[in-house]
């Protein structure tokens, strides 16, 4: 007990709201919610809201003023209003994890009824659309092989732009590219197909192939390289570089040697992030490939398939069967793309610096 | 000019001995590779804008203020306006509904959930980020259009006297309004990795400074992390917006596709440029090919200049740069 | 000068990119495999076709992309393909561009799978429909709006309709189905049917889908709704079709119904072309009028090597008994016997 307690016989309760202000008891946030959600499904179940969404929305509501005016008498406007901000940053959570949740609940539900193993290693060819069996091999097959080839591409280049702007950038040259680096971020992933399909394959008579996939995916994997390559350049402190031109070590060296393997932890997620980006993109790969049911190893000749593009396929094909192997497909790339994001962290973790 | 902190002057320049060759050559491979992203750029719009040439010659009617869209008529009559209204409100419904809602997300994980359960939580949003947009076309279309009915049904009824949301045919699939929502869903984690990143940045000093002095926790959200936040946040919601304007395959299935500009965006309707090119390709003659690449040309100027401007409202920022921020 | 080497480093970076794309993309065809690409219409009809075709050369691979009539003929123009399939017979500019890839020979149509539109329905407790063509033509241009107004009423006594607004959907992308539903509204109902036929939907109201699967599954979740699309998708969907009535009593579409619609088809072409008119103001009674005929594109003469022999060879087993036996099992239409012998002497004149 503090001597002013004492003196004053005052309990310690009294004492925090003394020199605190007064507060709501811990239990107060429950008490509102149970009362906000009481009220709510007894107006839902009297028939007075048209649905389960209304009723959420309207405990939501319930809950959010009704805690924010009990705060507001018992501890004043300021804490009344940390409290209404609280409730909608935590609502603002949830609303994001609703969505999440169903887009994977509909895929998992739909996706599973044709995950058998045979579904990973047969290809469409003699497939009926009517029929049910078939599979993703040949598609899964091209998405590695396009989505590789783009990273081979993408990723050097990419890391190239990265380190010029971070270790010699400067001047308009450097600026220009900055910008344009932005822009080409914003590029839409229709327009990378049309310029692909009008440059390469109008123009110069490419063949619709993985490969000219491939380059259309690197015109969106750049932009994305770059900037996460160059933010974590900049991370890499400048008394590493300093100690390293101090022994007499060529700028090159420093940067091949020193600051690379030092931002490589962060540079592979940025990749990582970048490849999965792609690896669902269909408006492109419909304009650049030619669709095929059957499995294509070579990347730079003939029609390939692609988990996208199978997706699509199979949708329009209208069939219960092919709509079910359509979903499939989604999940299957939706766990390729998790595996990635997975590796990627793992990766991350494996290099990550001491310096952190 | 942005210029990055370099901290020691170019060897380059101060020497040119053969020691230094290999300095040379891997300046001039940065180098390069910085002018290829250049190139690519300026390729893509040169392209298109080739490409888009004959078609704008062919045009009968005025390629901004039309709002129909026959490119292969004798004469052709086609113009953007319709597709770049709906391209337009799409994206904002998207921005409104998403960036609060963004910022909201980017803040729970930075400043108000513990540490250990956050980053798990930025895995879950950044995994969002990744599902293929043809699979959020088709869970808007199959799961949350038929559900989201009732909702738009309950808003037309009540705010059905604000002109935008007026619905007197009663018919509430296929609008601009839920194609906004599938857009803000979609974009959604874009922009909180983003803004959750920059939140990351605050120093610790300036938020335990504004706790010391009382602050209650949004007092300090409000006065240290928004004020230092606010360029990245700008900045995120611009990538979110240019995600948006460009959507082609969930947009495609989920408009109605209408060549006319209608303001109550909960009925049937709307349009947008990359959408449009997904569902007039299949069909088009070679003066309706060169049509859409024209509408293409203009989606990727209206995306250069939305970055434009983010870039002047950002202006990025020198904190970042160099080491040790 | 710094930037000369590195301009130059890129140059020749550039160079070996191209020159390895260039050097994979020899010609189109390697001797056991054929791509082709076009109608989505024949899209399921061709999967069938190949597989079987697949089965009994097992050595050959025909890849077929279902990218739409417009781009089909692009492909097969810019001598990406070795034959397209088309909703509509290739005319005009594009059928000179056509001829010049093919080089030697003409570019010809072969009309190769018949197929039928219908008008398919969802009203709740309603499994038949008798609609007249003018009734057809009113509901889509949007002047009848109720299920129970008196024209259709009148048409189905004893079918009992309810009191709600249709909801009508048509295609939102552009297509040979749009076309061939369009050409037939304005061909018998022309008072109730005033906008121009065409691959794009032009008339008023209406809800846009992408797709005949679009339409189909709009139809399928929308109470009271009805849409056009193709006799398949409908069977698959297992979504009520409306017979029609376009003068000579109300015909269901089948299979039967709609080869003998298909009779009516003249051919117009010249030669090896067999480019058909279709009467869609057809009114001999049991015939469906709302048809429509897909073509395969390609070179009377000017294919060359192992496509020439592939895409003949599969041309000839698509037009063989057989193969258009099958069409009738997965919702498509044979091709009438007099028609089916002209094309098979147009096939066999492929050199």
């Amino acid at each position: 007990m503090s001597p002013l307690a004492s003196e004053n016989r005052i309990t310690t309760e009294e004492l925090r709201d003394l020199l605190a202000g007064r507060r709501l008891p811990k239990w107060a946030p429950w008490a509102v919610a149970g009362g906000a959600i009481a009220l709510s499904l007894l107006l839902t179940a009297v028939g007075l809201l048209g649905g389960i969404a209304q009723g959420a929305v309207l405990a939501g509501l319930l809950f959010l003023f009704g805690q924010a005016a009990w705060s507001f008498r018992v501890e004043g406007r300021r804490h009344a209003t940390d409290r209404f901000a609280t409730t909608l940053i935590y609502t603002a959570f949830v609303v994001a994890i609703v969505p999440l949740v169903a887009i994977l609940f509909s895929v998992i539900q739909k996706g599973l009824e044709v995950l058998r193993p045979e579904f990973f290693t047969d290809t469409m060819r003699n497939v009926s659309s009517r029929g049910t069996g078939g599979g993703i091999l040949h598609a899964l097959i091209g998405t590695i092989e396009q989505v590789l080839m783009a990273t081979i591409i993408a990723v050097p280049i990419g890391v190239m732009v990265a380190i010029f702007l971070v270790e010699y950038g400067k001047g308009k040259l450097a600026s220009t590219i900055s910008f344009f680096v932005d822009v080409m971020t914003g590029v839409p992933s229709i327009v990378a197909g049309l310029f692909i399909f009008t440059g390469l394959i109008l123009t110069f008579g490419l063949e619709r192939s993985g490969f000219a996939a491939s380059l259309a995916l690197v015109i969106l994997m750049l932009p994305v390289v770059v900037r996460t390559s160059e933010e974590m350049l900049k991370l890499v402190p400048k008394d590493l570089r300093e100690a390293s031109y101090a022994l007499g070590v060529p700028k090159w060296r420093t940067i091949t040697s020193i600051v690379l393997p030092t931002a490589m932890s962060g540079i592979i997620t940025g990749v990582m992030l970048a490849v999965a980006r792609v690896a669902g993109e269909t408006a492109p790969l419909l304009l650049t490939t030619f669709l095929t049911q059957s499995l294509n190893w070579n990347l730079f000749s003939g029609p390939q398939a692609a988990l996208p593009t199978f997706i699509w396929d199979q949708i329009s094909s209208g069939t219960d069967p092919s709509v079910s192997r359509a979903w499939g497909g989604a999940l299957v790339l939706i766990l390729f793309v998790a595996v990635l994001y997975i590796g990627a962290r793992i990766v991350a973790r494996i290099f990550a610096p001491k310096t952190r | 000019m942005s210029q990055q902190t370099i901290t020691k002057p170019d060897p380059v320049e101060i020497r040119g001995s053969s020691v230094r060759r290999g300095d040379r050559v891997f300046f001039n491979l940065s180098r390069g590779a910085g002018i290829l992203m250049l190139a690519i750029t300026g390729a893509i719009g040169v392209f298109l804008a080739w490409k888009a040439i004959p078609s704008l010659q062919s045009d009968s009617a005025n390629f901004f203020t039309e709002q129909q869209w026959f490119p292969d008529a004798v004469p052709p009559v086609f113009g953007i306006a319709a597709l770049a209204f709906g391209t337009v409100v799409t994206a904002l419904v998207a921005m409104v509904l998403a960036v609060p809602v963004a910022i909201g997300i980017a803040l729970f994980i930075s400043h108000y959930a513990n540490r250990r359960v956050a980053s798990t939580l930025g895995f879950i949003v950044d995994l969002l980020a990744a599902v293929p947009s043809i699979i959020f076309g088709l869970w808007g279309l199959s799961v949350l259009m038929p559900n989201m009915q009732g909702f738009v049904a309950w808003i037309v009824k009540y705010f059905g006297w604000i002109p935008l949301f007026a619905n007197p045919e009663q018919v509430y699939t296929k609008s601009i309004l839920i194609a906004g929502v599938v857009l803000a869903i979609m974009i959604l984690p874009t922009i909180s990795a983003v803004t959750r990143e920059v939140f990351l940045q605050v120093p610790q000093g300036h938020i335990e400074a504004s706790l010391a002095l009382g602050a209650t926790r949004w007092e300090m959200v409000r006065m240290v992390v928004f004020p230092f936040g606010k360029p990245g946040m700008v900045s995120a919601a611009m990538l979110g917006l240019g995600r948006a304007l460009g959507e082609t395959i969930a947009v495609a299935l989920i408009l109605s596709a209408v060549f006319e500009i209608n303001w109550q965006i909960t009925e049937p309707g709307g349009n947008t440029f990359a959408a449009n090119i997904a569902l007039k390709w299949n069909e088009a003659g070679p003066n309706g090919l060169s049509a859409l690449i024209a509408s293409g040309l203009v989606l990727f100027i209206i995306t250069l200049v939305v970055n434009m401007i983010a870039r002047l409202i950002v202006a990025r920022r020198k904190e970042y740069s160099g080491a040790n921020s | 000068m710094k930037t000369s080497r590195g301009v130059g480093i890129l140059a020749v970076t550039a160079a070996g990119v191209l020159a390895v794309a260039a050097c994979s993309s020899g010609g189109s065809a390697s001797g056991n495999s054929i791509k082709a690409s076009g109608s989505s219409a024949q899209k399921n009809a061709m999967t069938e076709w190949i597989n079987s075709y697949q089965q009994a050369n097992s050595g050959s691979t025909i890849d077929y992309q279902a990218n739409g009539s417009g781009a089909g003929i692009q492909d097969f123009i810019n001598n990406q393909t070795s034959f397209a399939g088309s909703d509509s017979a290739i005319k005009d500019a594009d059928l000179q561009k056509a001829s010049q890839r093919c080089g030697t020979g003409p570019a010809i149509n072969i009309p190769m799978v018949g197929g039928a539109i219908v008008v398919a329905f969802n009203v709740a407790g309603v499994e038949k429909l008798d609609l007249s063509s003018s009734v057809v033509a009113q509901i889509f241009s949007g002047k009848i709006t109720k299920w129970n107004a008196p024209a259709i009423a009148s048409l189905n006594p004893g079918v009992k309709l309810p009191d709600a607004a249709i909801v009508q959907f048509h295609r939102s992308d552009s297509s040979g189905t749009t076309d061939n539903f369009t050409k037939y509204l304005q061909a018998s109902a022309a008072k109730d049917w005033t906008t121009a036929p065409g691959k794009d939907w032009t008339a008023p109201g209406g809800q846009g889908a992408k797709g005949n699967d679009g339409v189909a599954s709009s139809v399928k979740s929308t109470p009271n709704s009805v849409g056009y699309m193709e006799l398949s998708f409908a069977q698959d969907s297992k979504i009520p079709m409306a017979a029609i009535n376009n003068g000579g009593g109300a015909v269901m579409p089948t299979t039967e119904t709609a080869q003998a619609g298909l009779a009516s088809a003249t051919v117009v072409g010249t030669g090896n072309d067999l480019s058909l008119k279709i009467d869609y103001a057809n009114k001999a009674p049991g015939a469906y009028p709302i048809v429509l005929v897909t073509y395969e594109i390609t070179c009377e003469k000017g294919l060359q090597g192992g496509a020439l022999t592939l895409t003949k060879s599969f041309l000839q087993y698509t037009a063989s008994d057989s193969a258009q036996g099958m069409l009738s099992g997965i919702g498509y239409v044979p091709l009438p016997a007099s028609l089916l012998t002209k094309v098979n002497s147009s096939v066999n004149s492929i050199s």
